[in-house]
């Protein structure tokens, strides 16, 4: 039980029961997809679209589009989980799992940084990139992946805060060090597992 | 980006003054126990707590500078499906406690670069105003303009406030006498306060800050100097 009661406050927008256990703590429950980035949308063609597996992997490559689209496809039903307080439940993205790329390149080291088109960054540990945990997407809902939520292809990895899951993506660096990317430099936690509320540093 | 500091912890402020903007929008003056100073632009998170344990949570943009030492202000648009925000304004009140944390780090900052262009949208003004009372109070001479999109004049947040820096921009109807088009803003409205050089700053629901961040890039703006904050869902 808390300590502080807000006086007069009942809750009014509670969600229904079966879907409260779902709802990591301090999430509430969207309809929606609202969207959130730092500048504006970049606007990257499909036909230029570049994602390259490089650092500390024992054969680098890069991808097109066409490349990716020879993977197997498989469609990714989630529950993906904002850290500006929004889950949206049951979902459905769909696109390639992380695994086969990493099956092409092997990678040697615990770490990883995600880059964007536009600049944005944001680091994972491996473990948190493997074993069937996180893919390139470029199909929500069976349309494709708008551009204001990171189309044509982004990271999904959604058993993380969706900052982790990185729009526009244009690469995966591999790497022995573990430091900070874009958000994660400036408070936001290292990790950002939703069920634990890793928000901040401090958390 | 520079490291900022960690937040403090959740910590229980009072409810200094409570101001009505519009009929949808109200402003909360805060004193923080463990107040600690913010750069304008940067957010509070807002917790509130039911007798049994439910909580809700929401980010707020403070509107304040950060020269106010010990207080902040949180700028309220009511919400039609609001849980927190109806909250603020149907039962927050002189002297009530509300708890809060912050602030909270982002890229939406301004840190005294100038020429800095405002562009808000309806309540995306509020951080933006932290910006512009800032600067009145730390560098008046260096320039800054606010272009502010606002539905109708009873929509204008701060209007007493808004001085020569700023262009009001009316979407749906403008008061009588207004010399200027109605509608959403477009390239003649940015190029008539656009600066040659400078960053820009823009907040407003998903679909302003498209639109107006394209009217900017298509302005001369480069991408890498367009900082956004976007709120409220798509379609």
């Amino acid at each position: 039980m808390a300590d502080f009661i807000s006086r007069g406050f009942t809750g009014r927008r509670r969600p229904p029961e079966e879907l409260a256990r779902r709802l990591p703590p301090g999430q509430y429950y969207e309809k929606g997809f609202p969207v959130l980035s730092a500048g504006p949308t970049p606007k990257v063609k499909l036909e230029e679209w570049r994602f390259v597996v490089d650092g500390l992997v024992a054969s680098p490559r890069e991808w097109t589009w066409e490349d990716v689209g020879r993977l197997p496809f498989e469609d990714v039903p989630c529950d993906i989980h904002r850290v500006t307080k929004w889950s949206k439940l049951d979902t459905r993205f769909g696109g390639v799992s992380l695994d086969h790329f990493w099956e092409a390149v092997k990678p040697l080291a615990a770490f990883a940084m995600a880059r964007s088109y536009g600049g944005y960054t944001t680091n994972l540990p491996m473990d948190d990139l493997t074993g069937g945990k996180a893919w390139l997407v470029w199909e929500h809902e069976g349309d494709p992946l708008p551009p204001d939520h990171g189309g044509p292809v982004r990271l999904l990895v959604p058993h993380l805060y969706l900052w982790k899951s990185a729009k526009w993506i244009a690469g995966i660096r591999v790497q022995k060090e573990d430091y900070p990317g874009f958000w994660e430099g400036g408070g936001y936690h290292n990790r950002g597992d939703p069920w634990r509320e890793q928000r901040y540093w401090n958390d | 980006m520079e490291r900022l500091r960690p937040p403090a912890g959740w910590q229980i402020a009072t409810v200094t003054s409570v101001k009505v903007e519009t009929p949808t929008v109200k402003s909360f003056r805060l004193s923080l126990p463990a107040w600690q100073p913010h750069l304008p632009g940067q957010h509070y998170d807002v917790r509130l707590t039911a007798p049994d344990g439910y909580r809700a949570q929401r980010s707020y943009s403070v509107a304040s500078s950060p020269l106010d030492v010990g207080e902040i202000e949180l700028t309220i648009d009511r919400l039609p499906e609001g849980e927190v925000s109806a909250y603020f304004h149907d039962v927050v009140r002189k002297g009530d406690r509300v708890e809060v944390r912050g602030p909270f780090a982002s890229r939406f900052v301004w840190r005294g670069e100038t020429p800095a262009l405002l562009v808000g949208g309806g309540s995306g003004v509020v951080p933006l105003m932290s910006m512009l009372r800032h600067r009145r109070r730390t560098a008046p001479d260096r320039p800054m303009r606010l272009l502010y999109s606002v539905r109708t004049e009873a929509d204008v947040i701060y209007a007493g406030e808004l001085g020569g820096e700023t262009v009001l921009s009316y979407s749906r109807s403008a008061p009588e006498g207004w010399d200027g088009r109605v509608g959403r803003i477009d390239a003649g409205a940015v190029s008539r306060v656009a600066f040659d050089s400078g960053f820009a700053f823009v907040c407003g629901s998903h679909g302003f800050v498209e639109t107006a961040a394209g009217l900017l890039l298509e302005a001369g703006y480069p991408a890498e100097r367009i900082r956004t904050e976007r709120f409220g869902p798509t379609s």
